[in-house]
Protein backbone atom coordinates (compact mmCIF):
# COMPACT_ATOMS: atom_id res chain seq x y z
CA UNK A 1 0.00 0.00 0.00
CA UNK A 2 1.20 3.28 -1.12
CA UNK A 3 2.54 5.93 -0.84
CA UNK A 4 5.37 4.41 0.73
CA UNK A 5 7.44 6.48 2.94
CA UNK A 6 4.38 8.35 5.29
CA UNK A 7 2.62 5.12 5.60
CA UNK A 8 6.19 2.91 6.82
CA UNK A 9 8.91 3.48 8.94
CA UNK A 10 11.80 3.35 7.03
CA UNK A 11 15.26 5.43 7.50
CA UNK A 12 15.64 8.88 7.02
CA UNK A 13 18.79 7.53 4.37
CA UNK A 14 16.49 5.14 2.85
CA UNK A 15 14.36 8.47 1.82
CA UNK A 16 16.75 10.32 0.63
CA UNK A 17 18.22 7.69 -1.72
CA UNK A 18 14.23 7.51 -2.83
CA UNK A 19 15.05 11.41 -3.46
CA UNK A 20 17.93 11.03 -4.94
CA UNK A 21 16.55 7.97 -7.82
CA UNK A 22 13.30 10.15 -8.52
CA UNK A 23 15.95 12.93 -9.26
CA UNK A 24 17.81 11.19 -11.61
CA UNK A 25 14.87 9.69 -13.33
CA UNK A 26 13.21 13.76 -13.36
CA UNK A 27 16.68 14.54 -15.02
CA UNK A 28 16.85 12.32 -17.40
CA UNK A 29 13.36 12.74 -18.83
CA UNK A 30 14.12 16.29 -19.12
CA UNK A 31 17.41 16.30 -20.47
CA UNK A 32 16.41 13.48 -23.15
CA UNK A 33 12.85 15.59 -23.87
CA UNK A 34 15.21 18.76 -24.68
CA UNK A 35 14.29 20.65 -21.91
CA UNK A 36 17.97 21.31 -21.81
CA UNK A 37 17.50 23.94 -24.83
CA UNK A 38 16.49 27.36 -23.96
CA UNK A 39 15.55 27.94 -28.07
CA UNK A 40 13.63 24.65 -27.78
CA UNK A 41 11.57 25.40 -24.47
CA UNK A 42 11.02 29.26 -26.24
CA UNK A 43 9.69 27.65 -29.17
CA UNK A 44 6.57 26.57 -27.50
CA UNK A 45 5.37 30.46 -27.47
CA UNK A 46 6.55 31.04 -30.99
CA UNK A 47 4.87 27.66 -32.38
CA UNK A 48 8.38 26.36 -33.98
CA UNK A 49 8.56 23.78 -31.61
CA UNK A 50 5.30 22.71 -29.19
CA UNK A 51 7.58 19.97 -27.54
CA UNK A 52 6.57 22.04 -24.10
CA UNK A 53 3.21 21.35 -24.45
CA UNK A 54 3.66 17.61 -26.15
CA UNK A 55 5.56 16.51 -22.72
CA UNK A 56 4.03 18.32 -20.06
CA UNK A 57 0.04 17.28 -20.94
CA UNK A 58 1.34 13.73 -21.61
CA UNK A 59 3.50 13.83 -18.30
CA UNK A 60 0.62 15.29 -16.06
CA UNK A 61 -2.25 12.54 -17.92
CA UNK A 62 -0.07 10.08 -17.52
CA UNK A 63 0.61 10.45 -13.31
CA UNK A 64 -2.99 11.39 -12.91
CA UNK A 65 -4.17 8.35 -14.55
CA UNK A 66 -1.86 6.52 -12.68
CA UNK A 67 -3.09 7.66 -9.78
CA UNK A 68 -6.44 7.05 -10.15
CA UNK A 69 -5.81 3.64 -11.20
CA UNK A 70 -3.22 2.92 -7.54
CA UNK A 71 -6.18 3.89 -6.46
CA UNK A 72 -9.07 1.80 -7.61
CA UNK A 73 -7.18 -1.63 -6.83
CA UNK A 74 -6.16 -0.30 -3.65
CA UNK A 75 -2.41 0.22 -4.23
CA UNK A 76 -2.36 3.74 -3.01
CA UNK A 77 -4.35 5.97 -0.36
CA UNK A 78 -4.85 9.44 -1.91
CA UNK A 79 -5.83 10.38 1.28
CA UNK A 80 -2.30 10.91 2.03
CA UNK A 81 -1.31 12.03 -1.38
CA UNK A 82 -0.39 15.84 -1.14
CA UNK A 83 -3.09 18.44 -2.75
CA UNK A 84 -1.86 21.82 -3.16
CA UNK A 85 -3.49 24.11 -1.29
CA UNK A 86 -5.20 26.89 -3.15
CA UNK A 87 -4.88 30.64 -2.93
CA UNK A 88 -6.35 32.80 -5.40
CA UNK A 89 -4.21 35.59 -5.18
CA UNK A 90 -0.48 34.45 -4.90
CA UNK A 91 -1.67 31.18 -7.28
CA UNK A 92 -2.63 33.99 -9.99
CA UNK A 93 0.15 36.59 -9.60
CA UNK A 94 3.16 34.33 -8.46
CA UNK A 95 2.39 32.04 -12.06
CA UNK A 96 2.00 35.84 -13.87
CA UNK A 97 5.51 36.57 -12.65
CA UNK A 98 7.05 33.08 -13.39
CA UNK A 99 5.41 33.40 -17.20
CA UNK A 100 7.19 36.56 -16.67
CA UNK A 101 10.58 35.02 -15.94
CA UNK A 102 9.83 32.14 -18.75
CA UNK A 103 9.71 33.99 -21.81
CA UNK A 104 12.16 36.06 -20.63
CA UNK A 105 14.87 34.04 -19.56
CA UNK A 106 14.07 30.78 -21.28
CA UNK A 107 13.70 28.32 -18.52
CA UNK A 108 11.90 27.54 -15.78
CA UNK A 109 14.23 26.38 -12.25
CA UNK A 110 13.88 22.16 -13.33
CA UNK A 111 14.85 22.78 -16.51
CA UNK A 112 17.64 25.37 -15.84
CA UNK A 113 19.05 22.72 -13.25
CA UNK A 114 19.78 19.89 -16.49
CA UNK A 115 20.59 22.62 -18.90
CA UNK A 116 23.46 23.47 -16.65
CA UNK A 117 24.26 19.91 -16.07
CA UNK A 118 25.46 20.00 -19.45
CA UNK A 119 27.00 23.17 -20.14
CA UNK A 120 24.65 25.93 -20.58
CA UNK A 121 26.06 28.65 -19.45
CA UNK A 122 22.93 31.25 -19.65
CA UNK A 123 21.32 28.21 -18.03
CA UNK A 124 23.61 28.55 -14.51
CA UNK A 125 23.20 32.69 -14.59
CA UNK A 126 19.37 31.60 -14.72
CA UNK A 127 20.00 29.93 -11.56
CA UNK A 128 22.42 32.56 -10.13
CA UNK A 129 19.26 34.99 -10.81
CA UNK A 130 16.77 32.36 -9.32
CA UNK A 131 18.90 32.24 -6.06
CA UNK A 132 18.47 36.09 -6.04
CA UNK A 133 15.02 35.88 -6.58
CA UNK A 134 14.36 33.76 -3.64
CA UNK A 135 16.32 35.81 -1.20
CA UNK A 136 14.48 38.72 -2.74
CA UNK A 137 11.18 37.50 -1.68
CA UNK A 138 12.48 35.95 1.33
CA UNK A 139 13.43 39.60 2.53
CA UNK A 140 11.11 41.47 1.64
CA UNK A 141 7.99 39.42 2.24
CA UNK A 142 6.25 41.58 5.00
CA UNK A 143 5.26 44.00 2.03
CA UNK A 144 4.05 40.83 0.08
CA UNK A 145 2.37 38.76 3.13
CA UNK A 146 -1.29 39.80 2.63
CA UNK A 147 -0.87 38.85 -0.77
CA UNK A 148 0.79 35.70 -0.37
CA UNK A 149 -2.02 34.31 2.43
CA UNK A 150 -4.76 35.94 0.65
CA UNK A 151 -7.97 34.03 -0.99
CA UNK A 152 -7.24 30.92 0.70
CA UNK A 153 -9.39 28.07 -0.51
CA UNK A 154 -8.15 24.83 1.03
CA UNK A 155 -6.49 21.68 -0.73
CA UNK A 156 -9.74 22.23 -3.91
CA UNK A 157 -9.74 19.55 -6.36
CA UNK A 158 -10.62 20.99 -10.15
CA UNK A 159 -13.16 17.90 -10.08
CA UNK A 160 -15.27 18.83 -7.18
CA UNK A 161 -15.33 22.43 -7.84
CA UNK A 162 -16.99 20.92 -11.04
CA UNK A 163 -18.58 18.34 -9.89
CA UNK A 164 -17.85 15.63 -11.39
CA UNK A 165 -15.48 12.44 -10.22
CA UNK A 166 -12.13 12.68 -10.63
CA UNK A 167 -12.32 9.72 -13.62
CA UNK A 168 -14.67 11.82 -15.64
CA UNK A 169 -12.47 14.92 -15.50
CA UNK A 170 -9.25 12.65 -16.71
CA UNK A 171 -11.46 11.91 -20.16
CA UNK A 172 -12.63 15.72 -20.46
CA UNK A 173 -8.73 16.39 -20.09
CA UNK A 174 -7.47 13.90 -22.00
CA UNK A 175 -9.88 14.93 -25.04
CA UNK A 176 -8.66 18.31 -24.21
CA UNK A 177 -5.00 17.77 -24.82
CA UNK A 178 -5.74 15.53 -27.72
CA UNK A 179 -7.51 18.68 -28.96
CA UNK A 180 -4.15 21.13 -28.14
CA UNK A 181 -1.89 18.33 -29.46
CA UNK A 182 -3.72 18.46 -33.13
CA UNK A 183 -3.10 21.82 -33.22
CA UNK A 184 0.42 21.87 -31.72
CA UNK A 185 1.02 19.55 -35.14
CA UNK A 186 0.09 22.19 -36.77
CA UNK A 187 1.26 25.23 -35.50
CA UNK A 188 5.04 23.38 -35.60
CA UNK A 189 4.07 23.10 -39.73
CA UNK A 190 2.77 26.64 -40.12
CA UNK A 191 5.48 28.71 -37.53
CA UNK A 192 8.23 26.65 -39.26
CA UNK A 193 11.61 27.92 -38.68
CA UNK A 194 14.15 25.09 -40.11
CA UNK A 195 17.20 27.44 -39.08
CA UNK A 196 16.36 27.45 -35.62
CA UNK A 197 14.89 23.80 -34.98
CA UNK A 198 18.39 22.17 -37.12
CA UNK A 199 20.20 23.95 -34.23
CA UNK A 200 18.73 22.83 -31.43
CA UNK B 1 41.80 -4.26 -50.60
CA UNK B 2 37.84 -4.12 -50.11
CA UNK B 3 37.90 -5.55 -46.77
CA UNK B 4 40.07 -2.68 -45.69
CA UNK B 5 38.10 -0.17 -47.26
CA UNK B 6 35.06 -1.34 -45.90
CA UNK B 7 36.94 -0.92 -42.57
CA UNK B 8 37.41 2.63 -43.17
CA UNK B 9 33.71 3.10 -44.29
CA UNK B 10 32.41 1.95 -41.14
CA UNK B 11 34.95 3.56 -39.07
CA UNK B 12 34.44 7.37 -40.60
CA UNK B 13 31.09 6.49 -40.44
CA UNK B 14 30.63 5.85 -36.83
CA UNK B 15 32.92 8.30 -36.02
CA UNK B 16 30.26 10.77 -37.81
CA UNK B 17 27.24 9.31 -35.81
CA UNK B 18 29.37 9.59 -32.53
CA UNK B 19 30.02 13.13 -33.23
CA UNK B 20 26.75 14.21 -33.99
CA UNK B 21 24.10 14.27 -30.99
CA UNK B 22 21.35 12.28 -30.74
CA UNK B 23 17.80 12.96 -31.70
CA UNK B 24 16.11 14.54 -28.82
CA UNK B 25 13.32 11.29 -27.10
CA UNK B 26 9.75 11.69 -29.12
CA UNK B 27 8.31 14.66 -27.09
CA UNK B 28 5.13 11.80 -26.28
CA UNK B 29 7.18 9.06 -25.44
CA UNK B 30 9.67 11.18 -23.05
CA UNK B 31 6.11 12.43 -21.44
CA UNK B 32 4.93 9.15 -20.50
CA UNK B 33 8.24 8.49 -19.32
CA UNK B 34 8.25 11.88 -17.18
CA UNK B 35 4.94 10.92 -16.18
CA UNK B 36 5.97 7.38 -14.99
CA UNK B 37 8.87 9.49 -12.44
CA UNK B 38 6.23 11.90 -11.30
CA UNK B 39 3.68 8.57 -10.45
CA UNK B 40 6.84 6.93 -8.90
CA UNK B 41 7.40 10.18 -6.72
CA UNK B 42 3.55 10.08 -5.50
CA UNK B 43 4.11 6.64 -4.66
CA UNK B 44 6.96 6.50 -2.82
CA UNK B 45 6.43 9.74 -1.19
CA UNK B 46 3.53 11.30 -1.12
CA UNK B 47 4.76 14.31 -2.99
CA UNK B 48 5.44 15.21 -6.46
CA UNK B 49 8.20 16.63 -7.90
CA UNK B 50 9.83 19.79 -7.13
CA UNK B 51 12.94 22.48 -8.14
CA UNK B 52 12.13 25.98 -6.50
CA UNK B 53 12.25 24.63 -3.47
CA UNK B 54 15.66 23.26 -3.42
CA UNK B 55 17.00 25.94 -4.31
CA UNK B 56 14.97 27.72 -1.64
CA UNK B 57 16.37 25.35 0.96
CA UNK B 58 20.15 26.63 -0.68
CA UNK B 59 19.24 29.91 -0.17
CA UNK B 60 17.88 28.97 3.42
CA UNK B 61 21.16 27.17 4.40
CA UNK B 62 23.33 30.08 2.68
CA UNK B 63 21.71 32.51 5.15
CA UNK B 64 21.61 30.65 8.28
CA UNK B 65 25.21 30.38 7.67
CA UNK B 66 26.19 33.89 7.24
CA UNK B 67 23.52 35.19 9.36
CA UNK B 68 21.66 32.61 11.63
CA UNK B 69 19.88 35.21 13.95
CA UNK B 70 18.43 36.92 10.83
CA UNK B 71 17.31 33.66 9.22
CA UNK B 72 15.41 33.04 12.61
CA UNK B 73 13.71 36.63 12.45
CA UNK B 74 13.09 36.32 9.03
CA UNK B 75 9.04 35.66 8.97
CA UNK B 76 9.48 34.00 5.48
CA UNK B 77 12.52 32.08 5.99
CA UNK B 78 11.69 31.04 9.20
CA UNK B 79 8.80 29.31 8.22
CA UNK B 80 11.29 26.59 6.76
CA UNK B 81 13.75 26.44 9.64
CA UNK B 82 12.47 23.61 11.16
CA UNK B 83 11.95 20.82 8.45
CA UNK B 84 14.96 19.71 7.48
CA UNK B 85 14.24 16.46 6.30
CA UNK B 86 11.98 17.81 3.91
CA UNK B 87 15.09 20.64 2.84
CA UNK B 88 17.50 17.47 2.68
CA UNK B 89 14.75 15.34 0.65
CA UNK B 90 14.75 18.75 -2.18
CA UNK B 91 18.56 19.33 -2.19
CA UNK B 92 18.87 15.60 -3.10
CA UNK B 93 16.56 15.11 -5.51
CA UNK B 94 18.29 18.14 -7.43
CA UNK B 95 21.28 16.49 -7.35
CA UNK B 96 19.79 13.69 -8.86
CA UNK B 97 18.53 15.78 -11.36
CA UNK B 98 21.89 17.25 -12.36
CA UNK B 99 23.26 13.62 -12.37
CA UNK B 100 20.31 12.43 -14.43
CA UNK B 101 20.51 15.34 -16.78
CA UNK B 102 24.63 15.20 -17.26
CA UNK B 103 24.10 11.43 -17.95
CA UNK B 104 21.48 11.61 -20.42
CA UNK B 105 23.24 14.79 -21.98
CA UNK B 106 26.84 12.51 -21.96
CA UNK B 107 25.14 9.45 -23.52
CA UNK B 108 23.55 11.68 -26.39
CA UNK B 109 26.65 13.62 -27.27
CA UNK B 110 25.42 16.98 -25.78
CA UNK B 111 27.71 17.83 -23.14
CA UNK B 112 29.04 21.44 -24.08
CA UNK B 113 29.91 24.53 -22.23
CA UNK B 114 28.06 27.04 -24.35
CA UNK B 115 25.69 30.04 -23.93
CA UNK B 116 23.07 29.06 -26.10
CA UNK B 117 21.14 32.30 -27.87
CA UNK B 118 19.60 32.93 -30.59
CA UNK B 119 22.75 34.78 -34.23
CA UNK B 120 20.14 38.45 -33.63
CA UNK B 121 21.39 38.65 -30.26
CA UNK B 122 24.82 38.59 -28.44
CA UNK B 123 25.62 35.90 -25.37
CA UNK B 124 25.76 38.97 -23.47
CA UNK B 125 22.77 40.17 -24.19
CA UNK B 126 21.10 36.39 -23.54
CA UNK B 127 23.22 36.11 -20.59
CA UNK B 128 21.69 39.32 -19.18
CA UNK B 129 18.06 37.89 -20.06
CA UNK B 130 18.40 34.39 -18.58
CA UNK B 131 19.24 36.33 -15.08
CA UNK B 132 16.33 38.57 -15.52
CA UNK B 133 14.51 35.83 -16.40
CA UNK B 134 15.69 33.24 -13.48
CA UNK B 135 15.16 36.29 -11.38
CA UNK B 136 11.48 36.65 -11.80
CA UNK B 137 11.24 33.05 -11.85
CA UNK B 138 12.70 32.53 -8.23
CA UNK B 139 10.83 35.26 -6.93
CA UNK B 140 7.26 33.97 -8.70
CA UNK B 141 8.01 30.50 -7.55
CA UNK B 142 8.16 31.64 -3.74
CA UNK B 143 4.92 33.67 -4.02
CA UNK B 144 3.15 31.02 -5.89
CA UNK B 145 4.06 28.05 -3.61
CA UNK B 146 6.47 26.03 -6.44
CA UNK B 147 6.96 26.35 -9.83
CA UNK B 148 6.38 24.64 -13.24
CA UNK B 149 7.76 21.05 -11.46
CA UNK B 150 5.96 21.71 -7.72
CA UNK B 151 2.85 23.82 -8.39
CA UNK B 152 1.95 23.41 -12.31
CA UNK B 153 2.55 19.90 -12.87
CA UNK B 154 2.45 17.98 -9.79
CA UNK B 155 -1.32 20.33 -9.31
CA UNK B 156 -1.97 19.25 -11.94
CA UNK B 157 -1.95 15.36 -11.39
CA UNK B 158 -3.42 15.25 -8.29
CA UNK B 159 -6.17 17.75 -9.74
CA UNK B 160 -5.43 20.43 -7.81
CA UNK B 161 -7.51 23.16 -8.94
CA UNK B 162 -4.61 25.50 -7.36
CA UNK B 163 -2.19 23.39 -9.81
CA UNK B 164 -4.53 24.43 -13.40
CA UNK B 165 -4.81 28.07 -12.21
CA UNK B 166 -0.82 28.51 -12.33
CA UNK B 167 -0.04 26.78 -14.55
CA UNK B 168 -2.76 29.02 -17.06
CA UNK B 169 -1.03 31.73 -15.45
CA UNK B 170 2.40 30.31 -16.41
CA UNK B 171 1.93 30.02 -19.84
CA UNK B 172 -0.86 32.42 -20.67
CA UNK B 173 1.71 35.16 -19.85
CA UNK B 174 4.57 33.95 -21.66
CA UNK B 175 2.53 33.42 -24.76
CA UNK B 176 0.86 37.45 -24.05
CA UNK B 177 4.76 38.60 -23.73
CA UNK B 178 6.26 36.37 -26.23
CA UNK B 179 5.97 39.17 -28.94
CA UNK B 180 7.74 41.82 -27.05
CA UNK B 181 10.50 39.33 -26.21
CA UNK B 182 10.31 37.49 -30.11
CA UNK B 183 14.21 39.54 -30.79
CA UNK B 184 15.46 37.41 -28.26
CA UNK B 185 14.03 34.16 -29.71
CA UNK B 186 12.99 34.28 -33.36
Amino acid sequence: MGPFVPLHNISNELNLLIAFVIGLGFGIALEQAGFSSSRKLAGMFYGYDTTVLKVFFTAAITAMLGLIFLNFVGLIDLDIVYVNEYYVTSAILGGVIMGAGFIIGGFCPGTSFTAAAIGKIDAMWFILGSIVGILLFGETYRYWQEIYMSGYKGAVKISDILGIRDGYFALLLILVATLMFWVAELAEKKFKRDDITKEI
Amino acid sequence: MPDKQADTYINSKMKEKLRKPKKYMNPYAAGVLLGMVLLASFYLTGRGLGASGATRSLVIGGVTAVAPDHADNSLYFSKYLGDSQMKSWLVLEIAGVIIGGFLSGAWAGRLKFKVEHSPKITPKRRILFASLGGLLFGFGSQLGRGCTSGAALTGMSVLSLAGFVTMMSIFGTAFALAYFFRKNWI
